[in-house]
């Protein structure tokens, strides 16, 4: 019963074409819109700074911060030298 | 005083000259006025569709050059009244207009009207802005396939970051449930999920489109074409009317759902 329903809605193999396409259509999706402007980047970029800064005191000047494309995924990759620790108030 | 409305796709063949001159002729059955306006210089295909080529006198290029007026360039419809069609110039290339003529045309069109469509040309370059240059919203076309919906989405970025067009509606067009029921094709959630655009229709993969071409007489007008069914429904959602989607249009969300109900596909 339960096959005959299974071939009558047509069970989806991940071999399906149709998932391939949506994986396919995620990635480069992804990579297309990653194109950032560099005014994006630079928010992106004094986002991440204002957030952090609360917590360390950081070398701005050799602050780096890309994406790195592999094969199945992409990141954000950023190296952020650290100067100094700030001490945070302990909460309860 | 109209709306202007371009159909584009970024990728060609995906049927932008198809849905203008199915949703043109479906809001004037209706009794809009409604101006069809072709903007793919040197490659004019919609006075084809339309069974309208060899009226044509003038062109686009004519009008904005100040060769002729536009009354003398727009050709009527035999079949409807309130519907006419600006052809684009065939001997001439995409710089013979510039966005800012476009846009005073696009202003003069829409006085006496209620529609004007603008036939976007495939691509993103000088067509395309000259297109949209004098529309307020976009009908962004795509078919389910990976190349396609890639294109729409590149479209859809240029819309929202180049123009007031914040918000692109979307037509889904050559579905076929079959393929999607087979697990074959991209189904509407999917394609609607990755382009996060309002979804305005699906129109079927139908033969009856290709026959009609052949006529010249859009598939709107032929009360059995399926995808005819679909523009019909498309023209009635722009217009404001709540429409639910078609069986068709509606076959792949309701297949995910059965299946997700009997446990045969997650998520
Ligand atoms: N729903 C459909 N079913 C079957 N055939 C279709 C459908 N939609 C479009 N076609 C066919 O696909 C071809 C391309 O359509 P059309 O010319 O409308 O695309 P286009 O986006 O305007 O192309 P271009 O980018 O070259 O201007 C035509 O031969 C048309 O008949
Ligand atoms: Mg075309």
């Amino acid at each position: 019963m339960l096959d005959l329903l299974q071939r009558i809605l047509g069970r989806e193999t991940s071999r399906a074409s149709k998932n391939v396409a949506t994986e396919r259509l995620r990635l480069v999706l992804m990579h297309d819109r990653m194109d950032l402007t560099p005014q994006m980047m630079d928010s992106l970029r004094s986002d991440i700074l204002k957030v952090i800064t609360d917590y360390l005191e950081i070398d701005e000047a050799n602050m780096e911060i890309a994406f790195h494309r592999d094969k199945g995924s992409i990141a954000l990759v950023a190296s952020i030298p650290v100067v100094k620790m700030k001490r945070l108030p302990t909460c309860m | 005083m109209g709306e202007v409305l371009v159909v584009t796709s970024g990728k060609g063949g995906v049927g932008k000259t198809t849905t203008t001159a199915n949703l043109g002729t479906a809001l004037a059955m209706m009794g809009f006025r409604v101006i069809l306006m072709d903007t793919d210089i040197g490659l004019r295909n919609l006075d084809v569709v339309m069974g309208l080529e060899n009226r044509i006198v003038y062109d686009l290029v004519d009008v904005t050059s100040g060769r002729c007026r536009l009354k003398q360039a727009l050709i009527r419809d035999r079949r409807f009244e309130s519907l006419s069609l600006l052809p684009a110039a065939q001997t001439k290339d995409k710089t013979a207009v510039n966005p800012e003529q476009m846009k005073v045309l696009c202003e003069e069109l829409r006085q006496d009207v209620d529609y004007v469509l603008v036939d976007c040309p495939a691509g993103i370059e000088q067509g395309f802005k000259n297109a949209t240059a004098g529309a307020s919203q976009a009908l962004v076309v795509t078919t389910p396939e990976v190349a396609a919906v890639r294109d729409a989405d590149r479209i859809i970025g240029l819309l929202q970051a180049d123009t007031e067009m914040r918000h692109p509606k979307l037509i889904l067009n050559r579905y076929r449930p079959q393929m999607v029921k087979r697990g074959d094709m991209l189904d509407v959630e999917d394609v609607k999920e990755h382009l996060a655009i309002e979804l305005l229709g699906i129109v079927p993969e139908d033969e009856s489109i290709i026959i009609s071409t052949n006529k010249g007489e859009p598939a709107v007008l032929n009360v059995n074409s399926r995808a005819g069914e679909a523009y019909r429904n498309i023209s009635r959602r722009i217009v404001g009317e709540e429409v639910p989607l078609m069986d068709i249009e509606d076959a792949g969300a309701f297949m995910n759902r059965i299946r997700r109900l009997l446990g045969l596909r997650t998520g």
